[in-house]
């Protein structure tokens, strides 16, 4: 299906976090690294809904609590302090992230603002151990320009990243582990003008391009996120929180997009057949007894284990469940998924996807006969314990009855394939409150100045550049600004007499190679590239050596370029050393240069370059053998 | 209200400026500086603030602060809603469970944030507690009484008089157990304070604080309540005790004896340390263990000792190398009746202070020697310094914490003026101050 997204009038905000590569974290002095092994403490907390100031509690916040939830962090000693263990108060603001916003804010021409307040912002479900998000506004305004488009920014934020998941809920208790909390996140948030999948992920690419020419941007998988807000008229704002692929991001619109649509559609027609919210009623029905002699696996084990089997009627249901929303994704999904969380129940049983699962014809009809559901109705079943299974028929029951409304407002989470999943509801009006515990920071017209005054280039103008002043083509040009050695690159250049080609191809194409097949091109430094490349420059070594080198290198920790040379063996042969090597090679094979005259030269220099590779630029190579060649016939 | 006080914290410029515009904290405002146009609500701006920018909170929900400048002008466009709080569920009462009275002093535990400024403001009334912590109506019955709303710092032994006054009033009412609300700050004095101040209890005397305030998700305020709400209604022992978490964990809450106490910590959690001692209990999935065999049962026939008096004429003083004797001197001279030396190591002041030492004994000052190591035993006899200052007549104190000693003193001469009697006062064990075994305990911050 098609969709004219102009036509529907869909409408896309963008958040985009970024984060920063900074010494320290934001309020602390520890790393902004992570640890892969096992921490060294855990500790155990639990966070209670406070009343906001309109007196009001997360409902999705409060109910977490009242089921008892509770966190356990965990935490090693190079990554986290008393601060992120919320056991000491936050130090102060860490400046060198305040400079970098603001350098990411002169760039996008938003208006910083003359004094900085942090605020906590209420998050409860675990991720900061306060309880709260600690950011601020440091600029209003700007904009960022995509092709013939302008789109506003409506503001620039640094906040602090959250603690990260580690498994899911055991037992009632989630881990978290807080060595990503701390680690200080640009945020730009867009205002929501964006018409198309395609346009929401050029704009997220040329933010996210304007962020890393700060230079001050962390690389990799999970350092640039964004939460997506969508929504079409007649729809709801949906709120797609923590896409991390680029890729992903006009598919995941897309699909929401489909997903809208999809539910309008069947709102219309649930109307139409005469569904009411009020005949969908949260009555539930006993039917353990229906399922006595079953062969269903999840059901027999419920019953084993003396669990309740309820069932709920949905009016006028029937067919509507099995309707697809987005691939492999149906109204029954929907309803599924909200059982889940909110009755912490494995999910759910309904008519339209039955008889299956072991399930026959004949429990249905006792199934449905127990709940006098009629001919159109749609049934729904969950096998748990009976506080489980209230919660999550209570949630079946809502969702159905949005669903003959239309569209709920809710927030989602990304799934690998572009779809998404209910994640919770849109928390109400922003909770934030001052963070008292750090004194606020005024922004000079000075330190504005001066920052203003060293601003990087804007990627635009760095890719005309590049093409102008080193003759790179377009593509390389562009590979060059997208790596995260478009610094290294100008550097070499201004230090070597190789050509700029040839730099930016090696920095961008061959390691991307290498790093395909599994070299990790990353432990080489930034000095090496420097000094293997300063060596080419001399002649020491030869272009043809670069792979062989970076592959050496990134074997071998602590090792110099000159040990990898060595090692290599591969010093480069003088001259007199060449010619005497080709006047011996050309000798050795007098009969085949008799016979094939000039015609030899291929498979003589495939002989001389065999033995010489890396030790001799192949282009002098070609000569060498070439004027031998020639003298000898 | 003045004008002053609505204004909070602006002053000079920027106070003309929205006094200009007629705008009051929580109007709805427009800022315009050069063409730029700033929206939001007028919030109040901290003292310490300068006097040339004014702060709004934004529609976002993001504060921001805004320089003026002449060119600045400011408008009032809207009028604020005040804010209100919703009113708590009407307290259900179970009368099955046990009746105990919480007395709120002031600090961290007994506070609310004003959500337009950030300020911390006391609150603690009866459906406070139950609104913020629901589970207490599980636990017990409770009645509330603000008696001050003080930083801890701010309270000396006046207050402690009359907190004993209010306990020993509540427990003749006959509650089962009474709860005080407390900064922590100097919360283990108070603890030593009452420990002397309530004899022969006849039942719980808890006292509770957090380091996290209560308007936080992640506040340690209500676990501390609920363990010592719990104490308070179910502990079998009746002594005055600190409440307060064992580790960064809400895991556990642990009961510590009130003379035995210090908080140990700037900001940790569990911060308090029973010190040269064992914890009397700790609390886990609501159930009450008892760490120690010695203690004083819980019996509500026993008869209350109220002796509420204080005399502050007592010093505590470190000694640090090169003190200045002059500053004994000074305590004779102005009176003091009772000085405790926190010394070094085992018990030792620097002989260049014998003098002054001497001098204060002959003018009838009570003199006590605790160590500043915090943990340990003084012991006077193994070094010449030591046995020279006790044949200057200084008191060795044992194993009591410099803090008690002092607590102590100033009550004993709150008892009486003799000085002979005072001296044998101090030296034998009225509330559980001395033991006389130190064991091989974990020490301060030690990780669980």
């Amino acid at each position: 299906m098609e969709i004219d997204y102009e036509k529907i009038g869909l409408k896309v905000g963008l958040e985009i976090h970024q984060q920063l590569d900074t010494s320290t974290k934001l309020f602390c002095n520890c790393r902004p690294e992570l640890f892969k092994e096992e921490p060294e403490m855990t500790f155990e907390r639990r966070l209670r809904p406070t009343q906001s100031e309109l007196g009001q509690v997360d409902p999705a916040a409060y109910f977490e609590f009242q089921k008892g939830v509770r966190i356990l962090y965990e935490a090693n000693k190079a990554t986290s302090c008393l601060v992120e263990m919320d056991e000491e108060p936050p130090h102060q603001l860490n400046l060198e992230a305040v400079e970098t916003t603001l350098t990411a804010a002169l760039m996008m021409k938003a208006k910083p603002v003359d004094e900085i307040h942090v605020m906590r912002k209420t998050v409860i479900d675990g991720s900061n151990t306060t309880g709260f998000q600690r950011t601020c506004v440091v600029a209003l305004g700007g904009e960022v320009n995509v092709g013939e488009k302008t789109v506003p920014i409506q503001h620039i934020s640094l906040e602090e990243d959250a603690a990260r998941r580690t498994g899911e809920a055991e037992d009632n208790v989630i881990r978290y582990r807080i060595d990503r909390l701390g680690v200080p996140l640009i945020e730009v948030a867009t205002a929501p003008v964006i018409k198309s999948p395609r346009e929401a992920q050029k704009v997220a690419l040329a933010i996210g391009r304007i962020l890393r020419a700060t230079g001050k941007a962390k690389r990799g998988l999970g350092t640039i996120r964004q939460d997506v807000n969508i929504s079409i008229p007649h729809g709801a704002l949906v709120e797609i929180k923590g896409v991390q692929e680029l890729e992903l991001l006009p598919l995941v619109v897309k699909y929401e997009v489909q997903r809208q649509l999809k539910l309008l559609e069947i709102s219309q027609e649930l109307r139409a057949r005469g569904a009411k919210e009020e005949d969908v009623k949260k009555e539930f029905f006993n039917v353990t007894d229906a399922f006595d002699e079953t062969k269903c696996n999840v059901l027999r084990k419920a019953l084993d284990e003396n669990e309740q089997i309820l069932a709920v009627k949905l009016p006028k249901f029937k067919g509507f469940l099995k309707q697809e929303l987005m691939p492999g994704f149906r109204l029954g999904t929907e309803l599924s998924d909200r059982a889940r969380f909110w009755g912490k129940v494995g999910g759910i049983f309904h008519t339209d996807e039955l008889p299956a699962y072991g399930l026959t014809e004949e429990e249905m009809k006792k199934l449905r006969e127990t709940v006098e559901a009629e001919d159109q109705d749609a049934v729904v079943f969950v096998a748990d314990n009976p506080e489980n299974v209230k919660d999550a028929l209570k949630a079946v029951v809502e969702r159905a009855q949005e669903a003959i409304k239309g569209v709920p407002e809710e927030a989602r989470a990304p799934k690998p394939d572009g779809t998404t999943r209910y994640m919770r509801p849109r928390p109400g009006a922003a909770r934030m409150y001052p963070e008292t515990d750090i004194p606020p920071i005024q922004i000079t017209e000075d330190d504005v100045g001066k920052i203003f005054s060293q601003l990087p280039e804007l990627p635009k103008q760095k890719l005309k550049r590049l093409m102008d002043e080193y003759e790179l083509n377009h593509k390389l040009a562009r590979q060059v600004l997208d790596s995260k050695y478009n610094k290294l690159f100008e550097t070499i250049v201004k230090e070597s007499k190789i050509s700029p080609t040839t730099v930016a191809a090696f920095l961008t194409e061959t390691l991307k190679a290498l790093k395909r097949d599994g070299v990790q091109t990353d432990k080489v430094s930034e000095s090496q590239f420097r000094d293997v490349f300063s060596r080419i420059s001399v002649g020491e070594l030869t272009k043809e050596a670069l792979p062989d080198m970076v592959v050496w290198l990134s074997r071998h920790d602590k090792k110099s370029v000159q040990e990898a040379i060595e090692n290599l063996g591969l010093k480069t042969i003088s001259r007199n050393e060449l010619e005497a090597f080709i006047e011996k090679v050309i000798k050795d094979n007098r009969s085949l240069t008799k016979e094939r005259g000039e015609n030899s030269f291929g498979v003589l220099m495939g002989i001389v370059m065999k033995e010489l590779r890396g030790k001799v630029e192949a282009t002098l190579a070609i000569k060498v053998l070439k004027e031998k060649l020639k003298q000898k016939i | 209200m003045s004008e002053e006080e609505e204004l909070s914290g602006y002053k000079g410029e920027a106070l003309v400026a929205i006094r200009k515009a007629e705008a009051e904290i929580g109007d709805l405002i427009r800022i315009t500086r050069n063409s730029q146009i700033y929206e939001g609500i007028l919030i109040p701006r901290s003292e310490y603030g300068d006097e040339k920018h004014v702060v709004m909170k934004l529609k976002s929900g993001y504060n921001i602060g805004i320089r003026i400048t002449p060119s600045t002008k400011i408008e009032k466009i809207g009028k604020g809603a005040k804010p209100t709080f919703a009113a708590a569920p009407p307290l259900e009462r179970n009368p099955e469970l046990p009746k105990i009275s919480i007395i709120s002093t002031g600090g961290t535990i007994a506070s609310r944030v004003d959500y337009r400024t950030g300020a911390v403001r006391p609150a603690l009334t009866a459906n406070d507690l139950y609104s913020v912590v629901p589970e207490l109506a599980n636990i017990a019955q409770m009645d509330t009484q603000i008696l001050f709303s003080l930083f801890s710092e701010n309270i000396t032994a006046k207050h402690w008089a009359e907190m004993a006054k209010a306990v020993s009033k509540k427990i003749s009412e006959g509650v089962e157990g009474v709860v005080i609300a407390h900064g922590t700050d100097t919360m283990g004095y108070t603890a030593a304070a009452l420990s002397f101040a309530l004899q022969s209890l006849p039942v719980p005397v808890i006292l509770v604080g957090s380091q996290r305030s209560a308007d936080r998700p992640s506040s340690d305020a209500a676990t501390n309540l609920i363990g010592a709400v719990t104490a308070a209604a179910k502990a079998p022992f009746a002594e005055t005790a600190v409440a307060m978490h064992e580790t960064p964990s809400d895991t556990s809450i642990v009961l510590h004896r009130g003379t035995k106490v210090r908080k140990c910590h700037t900001s940790r959690r569990d911060t308090f340390k029973s010190v040269n001692a064992t914890p009397l209990a700790r609390i886990q999935n609501q159930k009450i263990i008892m760490l120690t065999d010695e203690y004083r049962k819980r019996d509500p026939s026993r008869k209350l000792v109220l002796k509420p008096k204080f005399n502050k004429k007592v010093a505590l003083l470190k000694f640090h190398p090169d003190m200045n004797p002059s500053m004994i001197d000074w305590c004779v001279e102005k009176e003091y009746k009772g000085i405790i030396i926190e010394g070094t190591g085992l018990g030792h002041v620097g002989s260049y202070s014998f003098e002054a030492l001497r001098n204060a004994v002959q003018q009838n000052v009570v003199v006590g020697m605790t160590s500043q190591c915090i943990w340990g035993r003084i012991n006077m006899n193994v070094y010449d310094q030591g046995r020279d200052l006790l044949a200057l007549g200084v008191i060795p104190l044992e194993d009591m914490l410099p803090e008690t000693a002092t607590v102590k003193l100033m009550w004993i001469f709150g008892q009486t003026q003799d000085v002979e009697e005072a001296k044998k006062m101090l030296k034998i064990n009225i509330a559980g101050e001395f033991l006389s075994r130190t064991l091989p305990e974990k020490q301060a911050m030690a990780e669980r």
